[in-house]
């Protein structure tokens, strides 16, 4: 069954200097892509993501990538792997987002909520949004996903969710608050401590 | 989800801890409770897609693709090599963005306050995709060493960062290129946090003869092996 005929390569921390190239606009470059990863043709509801990364000192992480990846509204990732044709793809939607974290540790995404997906034994996931955080101090980077604090429903019979134990599924769930502008989710991730986010081994 | 869709694990046989108390910073930004296992799903096993549109020629050619009125200081690089999988498969169409410091240890980056000159010619960033036999090529100059904060008198090695995207989410890799010979190599924590020796040293590069450009810049390869598939690819 082992079909491993090489060693993957060892990973190594992104360093406190990578925003001139990943994360560009700054520099009076354009990178891949953005914090805005919806624009006015984007189907769906439009909403804003936003939190803090806190290390165990209680102090920000203020040179720190976060990276998310989502589902269109419909449900469906604009990937080969993703090839259900009965779901429709946005050509307006690509669904990867990047963002430095400022001074405060905070990120920001402007999005929209994205459609459920299938999961294991073909079951309906919850609304989910899947996160990879990296900065200096970090040697690996860490995945994590963010959940919809109002799809309770959907939120409850999801299996990931359910795999985590009750008293830390609120680190991955962000509440939602409506403004004039729209909803905007807020969750903070913490790197250690008593709300320790949930990290998963993907 | 069948298994022949999904990725082999993680490697922390190979891969660095979260916490490694010789790089002071992981102590208070390292996850210390369990990894909570993931099934990989299709959130897992797609992944954001770059291809020709998002690299132009210049991009790998960083000698020129931040020069102002001259070329950098330095010397002239390239860098050769393969990206494949664990199953020794290429693969095609990755995008790999990089950058680094400039030939006296600067970074263009607003933060980098080290007081070593900047080189108006030189940005220090590229990206680029590997051709259908999983290989790519750039030509930069050769990053100096610079100081840190980590411990006293620590010079970080010589280094080029490296970012790639594999063929979904859970084929991320952010890792780091070194050079063969760099005294600082093992004095270095980051360098030291990767637990096996041999995975340690495929992240020095070698210099190549062939890779060489006559007249114009010393050649080194370096490859990249990214999570493979998890079921047994069919033979023939
Ligand atoms: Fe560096």
């Amino acid at each position: 069954m082992d079909n491993r005929k090489m060693q993957q390569t060892p990973g190594q921390t992104i360093g406190p200097y990578f925003a001139y190239c990943l994360t560009p606009e700054g520099y009076g470059r354009k990178g891949i892509t953005s914090n805005v990863l919806a624009g006015p043709a984007t189907k769906g509801e439009h909403i804003r993501i936003t939190g803090r990364l806190i290390a165990g000192d209680g102090s920000p992480l203020d040179d720190a990538l976060v990276e998310v990846w989502q589902a269109n509204a419909a449900g469906r990732y604009a990937h080969a792997a993703d090839n259900r044709a009965d779901v429709a793809l946005d050509p307006a939607f690509n669904g990867f987002g990047r963002c430095q974290t400022d001074k405060d540790g905070r990120f920001t995404f402007d999005t929209v909520k994205p459609g459920r997906v299938p999961g294991q034994g073909n079951r309906l996931q919850a609304p989910h949004i899947s996160v990879i955080i990296q900065s200096r101090g970090m040697l690996s980077h860490a995945f994590t996903r963010i959940y919809f604090g109002d799809e309770t429903k959907a939120n409850d019979e999801d299996p990931v969710l359910n795999s985590i134990e009750a008293a830390r599924r609120p680190t991955v769930i962000a509440r939602r608050e409506d403004t004039p502008g729209g909803a905007v989710y807020h969750l903070d991730i913490h790197m250690q401590g008593d709300q320790e986010t949930v990290f998963f081994d993907a | 989800m069948s298994d022949s869709n999904t990725y082999l694990p993680r490697d922390w046989g190979l891969q660095p801890p979260y916490l490694y108390e010789g790089y002071k910073s992981t102590v208070e930004r390292s996850p210390r409770k369990p990894l909570v296992p993931l099934p990989q799903t299709l959130s897992e096993l797609t992944g954001p897609v770059y291809g020709h549109d998002a690299v132009r020629e210049i991009d790998s050619d960083l000698t020129k693709n931040g020069a102002l009125n001259g070329q950098p200081l330095g010397q002239r690089i390239k860098v050769t090599g393969r990206v494949t999988d664990e199953n020794g498969r290429p693969v095609p169409n990755a995008l790999i963005e990089i950058w680094q410091a400039n030939a006296a240890g600067r970074y263009v980056h607003k933060v980098d306050n080290h007081d070593a000159p900047l080189d108006p010619n030189f940005f220090g960033a590229g990206r680029f995709l590997t051709g259908p036999d999983g290989r790519y090529t750039f030509r930069s100059i050769r990053p100096g060493e610079y100081p840190w904060a980590n411990h006293h008198k620590a010079f970080r090695p010589a280094h080029i960062h490296f970012s790639l995207f594999g063929p979904s989410f859970v084929t991320r890799l952010v890792t780091q290129m070194y050079f063969p010979g760099d005294p600082l190599l093992p004095l270095d924590p980051i360098f030291l946090s990767i637990p096996d020796v041999n995975a340690r040293n495929r992240l020095i590069s070698r210099y190549s003869v062939e890779a060489t450009d006559a007249d114009f810049a010393l050649g080194y390869e370096y490859d990249i092996v990214l999570r493979g598939s998890k079921a047994t690819p069919m033979e023939g």
